[in-house]
């Protein structure tokens, strides 16, 4: 049986995430169809025609699917989805969104947020936020799983050459509508995907400090992050949260200034590389997963720490 | 308007949570036990609805063992007028729960039913967006924001890049996230009073639902423990064994 995977896009453009997806798509083994499901999503298609080792790419370019609304895109994909063994998408807020109702018009069980394909029935998935591991099998016909892009290795976006199909019609369940949002807009890369992470915690005292992770960051590619407790005192906003009940990353770097080490905040950065801690307190339990662990005050730490990467890079 | 609440009984998020030696699942025996965190949150959604004249009724409902009506009548000392209680001792997964609750939403004909968007033991973020599957209706997932307007009723989503604002007509799903509210503890004469209010009992059985699970946990293990690495004298030593050493920079 094939698999069917749905591209994670803005419309304009391919998100890394999809890659990982597909990378958990091949290890089950099989045939990887794409499907894009938005607007104007053209480029998309073409996008994702590129990419190692898809078989096939759907595309359906509708204004019922332009803002990713799960009532919508939740009909196409069930439908769709009912010639595949597999659909798989993303663990992030958007695979969150629709793919349980993706399951439900199908009568099936959903596997969330999988860590390892054990085989075509049989996955891996972290519960109680990490704390215990599940092998789950599931013994529905079609499995519909969401993936944690981090844990898998991505397949190259280049090189492939899928054919191109496009579906016809629009589904429109006909109860919700877009009405607006709000997004980041940063020059930085995503935090869910960038390859180092510099994360402040309650340490950093105020948002106007994270200036001077920025400029750290800026020095090495990086994206800023948050401990929960910077986010709940207000220096800065929700979506760079990383932890339990934010962001989970794994990057190949993750520094951590000014972060205790809560459990939380473990929960979504334990799995990166390489970890490096800089809090004056030497008993923080952030140190017991770090690599590399400095005991500073991060005021002298991080300023000393941008020069010395300008001596370097 | 009907607001239906449904909350879960999960292990206290303060516990540590400990992996049973035999890896058949995580150690629940003698561990204290509370409202899943983001049901609090739709508890004390529903009853700020209630404050402001918009919801008219309260009725909270979970699903579990006898014990999860100590849930329920926390919820009601928080201000749900009224539980229900599906009662199986069976592990009872999301597709099932969603099965379920759609019967009771089929009895109740609530205008709003909110959720909290995940439980803390299983992580799975699902039963929320399969009721709204089943029952046809929208779904404002992952909420910050919760406005009743008529007919319909706005709601705020926190996603990957920041927030998206979707309109749903109304009866609707909604299911809470962090930032929605912060719960309200209950008033002891409110816990007094919440032991006299009505709690209806009834099994899946009552409402014609199989709540046979599709996935089998073939084993449970503790994750991978990270070692502590090394401290290092200086930011100049951390350059150094970052470029040289991990090779990461």
């Amino acid at each position: 049986m094939s698999i069917l995977v749905i591209a994670e896009h803005d419309n304009s453009s391919l998100k890394q995430a999809t890659l990982n997806v597909v990378a958990a798509a091949k290890a089950v083994g099989g045939d990887v169809d794409v499907l894009v499901a938005g607007e104007n999503c053209g480029a998309v298609g073409e996008a994702a025609a590129k990419i190692e080792g898809v078989n096939k790419v759907l595309v359906a370019d509708n204004a019922a699917y332009g803002h990713f609304l799960a009532e919508n895109l939740s009909l196409l994909v069930s439908d769709l989805g009912k010639n595949y063994g597999h659909i798989f998408a993303a663990a992030g807020t958007t695979g969150k969104d629709f793919m349980p109702r993706v399951a439900a018009l199908l009568d099936v069980a959903q596997i969330s947020d999988i860590v390892r394909v054990e085989s075509e029935d049989t996955f891996v998935r972290p519960i109680y936020a990490g704390n215990a591991i599940a092998t789950v099998k599931s013994s529905d016909g079609i499995k519909v799983v969401t993936v944690r892009p981090t844990a898998f290795d991505p397949v190259a976006g280049e090189g492939g050459s899928a054919s191109v199909e496009t579906v016809d019609g629009a589904q429109d369940a006909g109860v919700s509508s877009f009405v607006s949002e709000q997004l980041a807009e940063s020059d930085r890369p995503d935090l869910g995907s960038a390859g180092i992470v510099i994360s402040g915690g309650r340490g950093m005292q105020n948002g106007e400090n994270f200036q001077m992770l920025e400029k750290v960051a800026d020095l090495l590619g990086a994206a800023v992050g948050a401990s929960r407790a910077a986010v709940d005192a207000g220096f800065v906003p929700n979506d760079m949260q990383v932890g339990q009940t934010g962001k989970i990353v794994a990057p190949q770097l993750y520094v951590a200034v000014g972060i205790s080490g809560a459990i939380q905040h473990l929960a979504g950065m334990s799995d990166s590389k390489v970890i490096v801690a800089i809090n004056k307190d030497e008993e923080a339990p952030i140190f017991q997963v770090a690599d590399y662990g400095l005991v500073a005050d991060l005021f002298e730490a991080v300023p000393q720490l941008e020069e010395e990467l300008k001596k370097v890079l | 308007m009907k607001v239906l609440v449904a909350v879960k009984r999960v292990i206290d998020y303060n516990v540590k949570v400990r992996v049973k030696p035999d890896n058949t699942g995580v150690d629940l025996a003698n561990v204290k036990m509370a409202m899943n965190p983001f049901c609090e949150i739709a508890v004390e959604e529903a009853v700020r609805l209630k404050e402001k004249g918009v919801a008219t009724e309260i009725v909270v409902v979970s699903i579990g063992p006898k014990a999860a009506q100590e849930q329920i009548r926390t919820a009601l000392a928080l201000g749900a007028d009224r539980g229900i209680h599906v009662e199986t001792d069976e592990e009872v997964q999301s597709l099932e729960a969603a099965k379920l609750l759609k019967a009771v939403v089929e009895k109740e004909e609530p205008k709003l039913v909110i959720l909290g968007k995940q439980s803390i033991d299983t992580d799975n973020n699902q039963t929320g967006q399969m009721l709204a599957a089943l029952t046809g209706m929208g779904q404002g997932t992952f909420a910050s924001e919760v406005v009743v307007e008529g007919e319909k009723v706005n709601v705020t989503r926190e996603v990957d890049g920041g927030l998206v604002t979707v309109s749903l007509n109304l009866p609707a799903v909604v299911t809470t996230d962090l930032r929605l509210n912060e719960p309200r503890y209950a008033s002891l004469p409110n816990i007094m009073k919440a032991k006299k209010k009505p709690l209806d009992s009834m099994s899946p059985a009552d409402l014609g639902v199989d709540v046979a699970p599709r996935l089998s946990t073939l084993k449970v293990e503790a994750p991978a423990s990270r070692q502590a690495g090394v401290k290092v004298a200086d930011v100049a030593e951390l350059v150094d064994k970052l470029k040289n050493e991990a090779k990461v920079i």
